[in-house]
């Protein structure tokens, strides 16, 4: 007996580590020198938590966690090493296993213990449950959409936030009663069933330029399942990590709603839908003023300073390393060339900084929107590849554009704005840019890796 | 197994404060990082599924828990893997050529 007391404690004592651990790895995680000490510290709780749980007295069978812990590890592996454009379908993926995991957990103790379960327990299962299962098929369909197996364009009908929300208060209704009435079993079925709809429908009219925000509150709520299912389980160490995560979620929503100046009901109840058709048709063929790369080039290499502004554009062109070639080539000419970030821009937050580092860029280049805001008088050249809402200055002044007040980088400020775009089809939120009409507006049509190639090109050929 | 409920309230309270105040200093540079990161810890959870899955008190509990660690290891592996391998790639502008 005393042997197994000792054991249990040994289990405390790895999960109090860990717990430290994690904590400790979110806090390294602050800056990019120490951020890989915090990947470490994140492993090392992991190991010891798993490791401790295994040592579990419980624990008659071994076979089938070796198992599964071992088709975890396979599936993981491809998962931990796709490409770095496929990282916002990663993470939403993530999202929907995370919650996966936590609802089967939550169903199976359900049958555990019901119907000799009490109130308040049934209530905290019944919060994983619904946020579980809401998450796992939100996740889904947004991974769907990022990996465009789905179509992007936000799809809305009439009443669609009455059924949205009715499904909703159905769930909730549902948990009541199972909490008054913990003997109706039958009716838990549907308390997951019903969430999961609710979870295809939520995301239905999300179109792909609020999936930043999407992404970060299905994180939210990944985190929050996740601190229930501690709660169920009397685990501490869980109850910890889900509010760790349920927090770093909440963060990056608030951040992004900000940034798109929308709340967080109007992200998930307000799709762009039905007001794009509006904007869109307003406007017919304008003149705009196009240039080739060689006239862009020459552009380029006779500016001091170059503030390039990239978008989901450049992540779905693969453009980044042609990107990086140019910055090469144009810093190489004494020309300073930073980039203005914007927090939205492309499909999860911080997207364009990791493309960016990927194609070898350093990272004190990538700027916030707030810093280059500033530069951007002083800019000779602004270069916006595949962005397009970010840079639209009719969020500062057309009060009936859908975007007005969202806080965007100030590219017209530049003295020239050079914009590298496929044709004048409207953005991804169907917003015509008036942008694009400016005197001192270049469009470079064509595909972006190609047409940054080209420069780099043109630069190579005059410099030497 | 009793729900000492108070006591992880104020568990969650603590955590989710230390969560605001740690993550607020994350620069957004790091965002999809710490999104990736947060998501592999988060895959504790397979510590529930673990026990579920070893205890084997009914075959449901057993396949589900069995079904749940492998939808959380492969969030730890994958989570971690890519967190590094992003971390890897984000370098100061230091000595390199100019």
């Amino acid at each position: 007996m005393t042997h197994l007391i000792s054991t249990e404690s040994i289990i405390e004592v790895a999960y109090l580590i860990a717990t430290a651990l994690f904590i400790l790895s979110l806090k390294w995680l602050s800056s990019p020198a120490t951020a890989r000490r915090g990947v470490f510290a994140g492993e090392a709780g992991m190991a010891l938590a798993v490791g401790g749980t295994l040592l579990h007295h419980g624990i008659v069978d071994y076979k089938w966690i070796a198992g599964a812990l071992v088709l975890g590890t396979v599936i993981g592996i491809p998962l931990g090493k796709v490409q770095m454009t496929a990282v916002p379908q990663r993470t939403a993926l993530s999202h929907a296993f995370g919650a996966l995991c936590v609802t089967l957990v939550g169903t199976a103790e359900f049958y555990l213990r019901a119907p000799a379960i009490t109130p308040l327990m049934m209530g905290v299962l019944s919060m994983e449950v619904i946020l579980g299962s809401l998450t796992f098929t939100g996740s889904l369909m947004a991974a769907g959409k990022l990996q465009e197996i789905l179509p992007q364009r936000p799809i809305t009908y009439k009443g669609q936030n009455l059924v949205n929300l009715g499904l909703l208060a159905i769930s909730v209704f549902i948990a009541v009663v199972l909490v008054i009435h913990p003997q109706h079993m039958g009716l838990f079925p549907a308390m997951i069933v019903i969430p999961l709809i609710f979870g295809v429908m939520m995301i239905v009219p999300i179109g792909g330029a609020d999936m930043p925000t999407v992404i970060s509150l299905l994180n939210s709520y990944a985190g929050l399942s996740a601190a229930a299912m501690g709660f169920v389980l009397n685990s501490k160490l869980l109850i910890i990590a889900g509010a760790l995560d349920g927090a770093s979620g909440f963060i990056l929503s608030v951040n992004m709603s900000k940034a798109m100046n929308r709340s967080f009901s109007n992200v998930l109840f307000g799709a762009f839908g039905q007001q794009q058709t509006v904007a869109a048709s307003a406007t017919e063929a304008r003149p705009v003023r196009s240039a080739t790369p060689e006239e862009a080039a020459a552009i380029l290499a006779a500016a001091s300073k170059v503030v390039i502004v990239p978008g989901y554009g450049m992540a779905v062109a693969q453009a980044q390393h042609k990107v990086r070639e140019m910055y090469d080539a144009l810093t190489k000419r004494g020309v300073e060339v930073t980039f203005g970030i914007h927090p939205v821009a492309g499909r999860m937050p911080g997207h364009m900084n990791v493309l960016l580092a990927e194609a070898d860029i350093p990272y004190d280049k990538l700027l916030e929107m707030e810093d280059v805001n500033g530069d951007l008088p002083q800019t000779d050249v602004a270069l916006i590849i595949g962005a397009n809402d970010v840079t639209n200055p009719a969020a500062r002044s057309d009060t009936s554009s859908p975007i007005y007040g969202m806080p965007i980088l100030d590219v017209d400020k530049a003295r020239t704005v050079m914009v590298i775009k496929r044709s004048m089809a409207a953005g991804f939120a169907g917003i015509d840019n008036p942008l694009y009409y400016l005197d001192k507006t270049l469009m470079l049509f064509g595909d972006a890796k190609n047409f940054v190639g080209s420069i780099v090109r043109e630069l190579g050929g005059s410099g030497g | 197994m009793k729900l000492d409920l108070l006591t992880g309230l104020y568990v969650f309270m603590l955590a989710a404060f230390i969560g605001f105040e740690v993550i607020r200093r994350v620069s957004p540079l790091l965002h999809t990082p710490l999104m990736s990161l947060t998501n592999a810890l988060d895959a504790i959870a397979v510590v529930g599924a673990i026990i579920l899955a070893g205890e084997h008190k009914s075959n449901l509990a057993a396949i589900l828990g069995t079904v749940a660690i492998v939808a959380a290891t492969s969030n730890v592996v994958g989570g971690f893997i890519i967190t590094d391998r992003m971390l890897r790639m984000f370098k100061p502008s230091g000595p390199k050529k100019s």
